[in-house]
């Protein structure tokens, strides 16, 4: 069977693609760069519901809709988190998370 | 075997797909430049998008495409521009925090892979094999019409919340 007819591949892929979010939203300071790797993130889940949807899901189109509500939600949330980080930066000068720290007591 | 075959081409064509994924996730992540790693990303999304294609939905590729690499990674550019200039000198990564985060994304990576190995997955009965587009616009409207239209206000509230939030620039503070 080739590689790309087995659950098993994308299921991996998916997960590489989330530990590499992971990583990025651990060690990254720079808040547009933490947005990046919540993204990949987002974009592993996608990958497991369409994966899921392929091989074992009773309906092909179930998946193919819930992928469609992620990459919606995704949109809302990036623009949403596009604009706090400009509010941010305009009132620290600075998009580093450590220089965030208003609201530490 | 022959390395002209259908198969062959399919298996290098989904193998290339993959190992741009990963590395524009890895660009996206590693890389110094802040500008570099929304390019990054804009690859790794359309190496997903080839995913998706290998996953046998066209339609959702194409909506991978517009979507995440036309509009999020345009959006992301816009705020790069708005923001911190490029030529200021970043601080140094310290080396505790770097490990700290390996170690943690480490250790998630292991769970999971246990997980995987350990799992196995049983199919649920094929009630249908329609791939189509016709199909989906159908659930949209029909089964799922409630999530559908939820998310079409979801998406006006975060565009009208943007505006609240970013407003307030030169002139009006």
């Amino acid at each position: 069977m080739p590689l790309f007819n087995q659950l098993n591949t994308y299921l991996y892929l998916a997960l590489v693609l989330f530990v590499i979010g992971l990583y990025g939203v651990l060690a990254r300071r720079n808040l547009i760069a933490v947005l990046i790797s919540v993204e990949l993130i987002l974009n592993a889940a996608s990958i497991n519901f369409m994966a899921f949807n392929r091989f074992l899901a009773p309906h092909p189109a179930v998946g193919q809709v819930i992928t469609l509500f992620i990459m919606a939600v995704a949109a809302a949330e990036a623009a949403i988190a596009l604009s706090i980080i400009i509010a941010v930066y305009r009132r620290l000068k600075s998009v580093n998370v450590e220089q965030a720290t208003e609201l530490r007591g | 075997m022959n390395l002209l075959s259908p198969q062959t081409l399919a298996s290098g064509a989904f193998l290339l797909v993959v190992a741009v994924t990963l590395l524009g996730a890895l660009i996206a992540v590693a890389a110094r430049n802040i500008f570099h790693n929304v390019l990054g990303l804009a690859l790794s999304l359309m190496g997903v998008a080839g995913v998706f294609l290998y996953l046998n939905s066209p339609f959702v590729a194409l909506m991978e495409v517009l979507i995440y690499v036309g509009a999020i990674c345009i959006a992301i550019c816009f705020a790069i521009m708005l923001s911190e200039p490029l030529h200021l000198p970043r601080p140094p990564r310290s080396l505790a925090k770097v490990l700290g985060a390996l170690a943690g994304a480490g250790a998630v990576f292991i769970f999971l892979l246990v997980l995987l190995k350990k799992t196995t997955w049983t199919p649920a009965p094929q009630r249908s094999a329609d791939w189509s587009i016709t199909t989906l616009g159908h659930y949209l409207l029909t089964n799922y019409v409630l999530i559908f239209e939820l998310v079409s206000l979801l998406l006006l509230v975060a565009m009208l919340g943007a505006i609240v939030n970013a407003r307030g620039g030169r002139g009006s503070s």
